[in-house]
């Protein structure tokens, strides 16, 4: 039903930049990976969450205390992205991966470094680079990727 | 005295008696939201020759977000004149779920009619990075993860679960296409074979572009009439006989990826398995997710899929899943399919998931 006529646009760009607290488990996540540890919670039957949330994602139940996890971790499932996109965290070629962190039970999304697809795979062995103490402020991209556990940072 | 099918869910039959939809187009320039709702809503009133007048209640789904502007479904509302002053309401998500609402409502008996409609533009924004505002704004939106990407972590998931290969990937989106080709409102149609669409490069892996939605402008309507006004207003009405909608945790890392107990859950609820499925019309964006759906519904080989190609064959945001629940309403009007299920999904991976079950009678 397109019309053949010129169509005239405008750009209009909506941003919504809200400061909100976090709250006691994510807050505490966050510090954890300011000061270069990654941390979860302990859900129903003890199983480790891990990014943790304050309710078992499962059950609905409150969750209880936090534990530290990893550093090292496997990769459950991973996708490489060969053209990424502008806002994706890394500019060159990388894998996304759920990482199952040792001692956890859920998996956390991040980016992984690698030469190619033909070096990632489910199941390899991963670890997290993080960026240096003075430019972690607790946020998510405090770790700056992935990369295979003995390879080069 | 009509008949009416024996129901699994609510107590009073409600019928789907009418259904539209707009052409899906990739880029609707032209014409603003108002402007493609309003032929859709008179094509599915005229088609019954009835008018907003004989519905008792108007409900919506869209989402602001796609729009760019607040309480946009509002401003939509003129594509179905409001005045004097209708009983209406919105939920910010897919058309089927506002046909869930309109069928609660239903239920309770007050009304005999209503009209749900739905729309969405992906064209005036980039979806990919509109869709990942709908992640966890703390764990996952700041990496701007796409929905091609996460879609990918399933299928990689369910190639590692030996459960299903690149080929069955492209097997589905071959019929899919291929069926497209009698869908007038098809965006993607073609008849091309599992191999070659495996000679496609990837998007990411290990989908190729085969395995993806287009990206769709569209919006569709559908009519519910409640008991013998079903009668009054279609000849052979498709009745709800069951519906049910669940989800799943937001954390992706928590979920098992390969399956989808919401859909299961709902299937159950809505007495899928009662009897013989003929039609299965399935809400499945990415390929893979058309067997994971298959399987959570149990559903064996002699149901046909999507046969009207599915949402591989036009995706419009926050209307693709009303439209599964038009075209199977389609199969049992013109006596295709006794019975059908119908499914609509939302969220990334298939978090949350609507399954109906349309009966002729």
């Amino acid at each position: 039903m397109a019309d053949q006529a010129e169509i005239y646009t405008a750009d209009h760009v909506l941003e919504y930049p809200y400061l909100r607290s976090v709250g006691p488990v994510v807050g505490a996540f966050l510090t954890g990976l300011r000061d270069g540890k990654v941390l979860g919670t302990k859900g129903t039957g003890g199983r480790v969450i891990v990014p943790p949330t304050e309710y078992d994602p499962e059950t609905g139940e409150e969750t209880a205390g936090m534990v530290e996890v990893g550093p090292e971790g496997t990769v459950t499932t991973w996708t490489w992205v060969a053209r990424p996109r502008p806002k994706h965290p890394l500019p060159e070629p990388f894998a996304w991966v759920l990482v199952r962190f040792d001692g956890a039970d859920t998996s956390f999304l991040h980016v992984l470094k690698a030469s190619g697809p033909e070096a990632v795979a489910s199941g390899m062995r991963v670890r997290p680079e993080f960026r240096t103490e003075g430019e972690r402020v607790g946020h998510v991209k405090d770790i700056s990727h992935f990369v295979a556990a003995g390879g080069a940072p | 005295m009509s008949r009416f099918p024996e129901l699994t869910s609510g107590s009073r039959p409600v019928g789907v008696v009418s259904f539209a939809q707009y052409d899906n187009v990739r880029r609707e320039g032209a014409h603003n939201e108002v402007e493609m709702l309003m032929p859709v809503v008179a094509e599915v009133f005229g088609s019954i020759g009835i008018t907003k007048d004989d519905v008792g209640f108007i409900c919506s789904g869209s989402t602001d977000y796609l729009v760019g502007g607040p309480f946009s479904f509002v401003t939509a509302l003129d594509a179905v004149g409001v005045w004097p002053p209708r009983a209406e309401s919105h939920v910010e998500m897919d058309g089927a779920w506002a046909l869930y609402e309109a069928w609660v409502l239903l239920q309770e008996g007050e009304i005999d009619a209503a009209l749900v409609y739905c729309f969405g533009r992906s064209s005036p924004g980039d979806l990919s990075e509109i869709l990942a505002l709908q992640l966890d704004p703390y764990y996952l939106a700041p990496l701007w993860p796409d929905p091609t990407s996460l879609a990918a972590l399933q299928a990689q998931a369910l190639i590692d679960s030996g459960k299903a290969t690149e080929a069955d990937f492209a097997a589905v989106a071959s019929r899919s296409r291929r069926a497209a080709l009698s869908n007038p409102k098809a965006q993607v149609a073609y008849d091309r074979t599992t191999e070659e669409l495996l000679a496609e490069d990837y998007e990411v892996t290990p989908l190729r572009r085969h395995a993806l939605p287009p990206l769709t402008d569209g919006a569709a309507a559908v009519v519910l009439a409640a008991g013998e006004k079903a009668y009054e207003w279609c000849e052979r009405p498709a009745f709800i006989t069951g519906i049910d909608h669940r989800i799943e945790t937001h954390s992706i890392g928590a979920r098992d990826l390969t399956v989808s107990p919401s859909t299961t859950l709902a299937g159950e609820k809505a007495g899928v398995g009662h009897k013989g499925v003929d039609v299965a019309e399935l809400h499945a964006p990415y390929a893979h997710q058309e067997l994971i759906l298959a399987e959570a519904l149990a559903l064996d080989e002699g149901v046909s899929r999507n046969p009207s190609g599915g949402a591989l064959a036009a995706n419009p945001m926050m209307s693709a899943g009303l439209i599964r629940i038009g075209e199977s309403a389609k199969a049992i009007w013109s006596g295709q399919a006794g019975r059908a299920v119908a499914h609509a999904t939302s969220g990334p991976c298939l978090q949350q998931n609507l399954v109906c079950v349309l009966e002729g009678v």
